[in-house]
């Protein structure tokens, strides 16, 4: 092995343990900052020594020994300092040593309750929702400032000044690193699947940016997914937003069309999906399922599987999507899922059914400007046989949305109407 | 990017189930290994592959196809088991590998295989190639 080949082995022994290793740090000294100072202390150790002696047997454990030795020689050093000032010396006399009790304790701490804490802290709600995202980014998943600023399409120096602002943030609230317990957990944990979510959706449907899809952010999510579902296997809402994840990713492949346009469950090639993960998602669906899951991600895995086990478009079970949006709409009261349920129940049970919905729907203020309500009314129309009513929505349709291709393709719509 | 991890047969395991206390012992190992993988988000899918006196060949030779019952000559040829993993790069799976149990006990070896992924044929493909509809199962496994 050439010394180039060496350190990149180590490199990569490193980026599988940095986030535990960062968790362990970051609780023992409440400050991300010096907890990636002192991890990156511990691979410049290992740099030097493991060409030497070989890869140790538990290259974890070695870190963390490596990363807290210097933590605990950075205290004594403040700790000698301090002692120059006469009137804190005795308090602080000994201090070093339970320092090291505290740390030895420490290390005999569940390391996956470490990595959730380090999770839950960096989702926390008193940050925005972009800065946890970016934070969670940069100590979970390991990813570079720079390609935190490229996944969301903004600058390094907005990104590296918005994670310095989270860490300042959960400095001054003093945050224990832990996870919560009881009744802050529930709310807690929403916080934190949310952010996962939002890193999900940055990359399935990408908001702004020549790429309809990024699936590198989609990627980083599911992984994410996946160790809050190793870390918390008996959670139902973590085991259905896994279960949802996997199975919208398993489609990334077959959503964009000959000409880069995103294309609808309806025109995609099933072929194309990917089975592996629409497997690990029906499983996942069903763990959360045994737990008797009721929750928003587990019900919105329940539709996405709708579609999984469709092997033809005309095959999708409609009648059971609707009565899952009805549940839904229960659940996660929202006008976008009336207008989804909407369309559900017209597949289901026909146009009619759809209009009535769509039309109790019609004065929601959160869908005024919204062009799917009127092309999905101007669709249920048209099956129904009133085109003159259909043309005049699908028209309405086309004058509120901004995308160009979909105005064409509502404007063909109204044509058709004759 | 996606690999599959091939564990190669041994001696051991074309005898078949052998459920010595050595046996169980190397099981749980193998079972805290993947509770690792999967903690880590790395994990996708394994499966274990009963010895090959199971196992049956289909040959070809031109139009005509024969039919060969195992079990096959060669433990090492022979592949008991495989694992896929989604990783960063070829790095990662060799340093996940590595702190592998040692499947056979004594000498033994994985093969850790990439996939062929988008990238990897977009050259040869134009746009409207890679988004064309296909018939039948081709693309699927995530196999582009």
């Amino acid at each position: 092995m050439t010394a180039g080949e060496t350190h990149r082995a180590i490199e990569a022994v490193f980026r599988i343990e940095r986030a535990r290793l960062l968790a362990g740090l970051a609780r023992m000294t409440r400050d991300i900052d010096r907890a990636e100072e002192l991890a990156q202390d511990a691979l410049v150790t290992a740099l030097a020594e493991w060409p030497r002696t070989g890869v140790p047997a538990n290259p974890g454990a070695w870190l963390m020994t490596a990363a807290k030795r210097r933590g605990i020689d950075a205290i004594r050093r403040a700790a000698m300092q301090a002692r120059k000032q006469e009137e804190i010396a005795r308090e602080l006399d000994g201090a070093p040593d339970s320092v090291a009790k505290a740390i030895e304790a420490g290390m005999d701490d569940d390391l996956g309750d470490e990595l959730l804490g380090l999770i839950f802290t960096a989702c926390h709600p008193i940050l925005s929702a972009d800065a946890r995202a970016a934070l969670t980014l940069r100590v979970i998943g390991g990813l570079t400032t720079d390609e935190i600023a490229r996944a969301f399409l903004s600058n390094e120096a907005t990104i590296a000044q918005r994670i310095v602002r989270a860490k300042k943030t959960i400095g001054k609230a003093g945050l224990a690193f832990a996870v919560p317990r009881g009744r802050e957990r529930a709310a807690r944990l929403s916080s934190v699947l949310e952010v996962v979510y939002l890193i999900f959706n940055e990359g399935y449907a990408a908001t702004a940016g020549e790429d309809l899809v990024r699936p590198g952010l989609c990627f980083e999510a599911q992984r994410l997914g996946r160790i809050l579902a190793g870390l918390m296997p008996d959670d139902a809402e973590v085991l259905g937003l896994l279960a949802l994840m996997e199975m919208q990713a398993s489609r990334l492949q077959a959503r964009i069309g000959p000409d880069g346009a995103l294309l609808t469950l309806g025109e995609q090639d099933r072929a194309r999906w990917d089975r592996l993960l629409i497997e690990r998602g029906l499983a996942a669906l069903a763990r959360a399922e045994a737990l008797d899951g009721e929750g928003t991600y587990v019900l919105q895995a329940a539709l996405a599987a709708c579609h999984a086990r469709a092997p033809r478009y005309e095959d999708t079970d409609w009648r059971r999507i609707a009565g899952l949006y009805d549940r839904l709409a229960r659940a996660m009261p929202s006008a976008v899922v009336e207008l989804n349920r909407a369309v559900a129940h017209s597949m289901a049970f026909g146009p009619e059914a759809g209009l009535r919905l769509v039309d109790a729907l019609a004065d929601a203020a959160a869908l005024r400007n919204y062009a799917p309500l009127p092309a999905a009314r101007g669709d249920f129309l048209f099956r129904a046989g009133r085109f003159a009513e259909a043309r005049a929505a699908f028209e309405a349709a086309a004058a509120l949305t901004r995308n160009a291709r979909e105005a064409a393709f509502l404007k063909a719509r109204a044509e058709e109407c004759g | 990017m996606r690999v599959m991890v091939f564990v190669k047969g041994t001696e051991e395991s074309e005898k078949g189930l052998a459920p010595t206390p050595e046996m169980m012992e190397a099981w749980e190992a193998m079972d805290r290994f993947t509770e690792e993988l999967v903690e880590a988000g790395v994990f996708v899918a394994a499966a274990g592959l009963k010895p090959s006196s199971e196992a049956k060949r289909v040959t070809y030779d031109g139009d005509s196809r024969g039919v060969i019952d195992g079990p096959f000559a060669e433990a090492r040829e022979v592949i008991a088991g495989f694992s896929i993993w989604e990783v960063k790069d070829m790095d990662e799976a060799i340093a996940w590998a590595k702190r592998c149990p040692n499947p056979g006990g004594g000498q033994s070896h994985v093969e850790i295989r990439p996939f062929f992924e988008v990238a990897d044929i977009a050259e040869f493909l134009s746009p409207e190639d890679l988004a064309a509809p296909r018939d039948g199962d081709r693309g699927k496994l995530g196999v582009a």
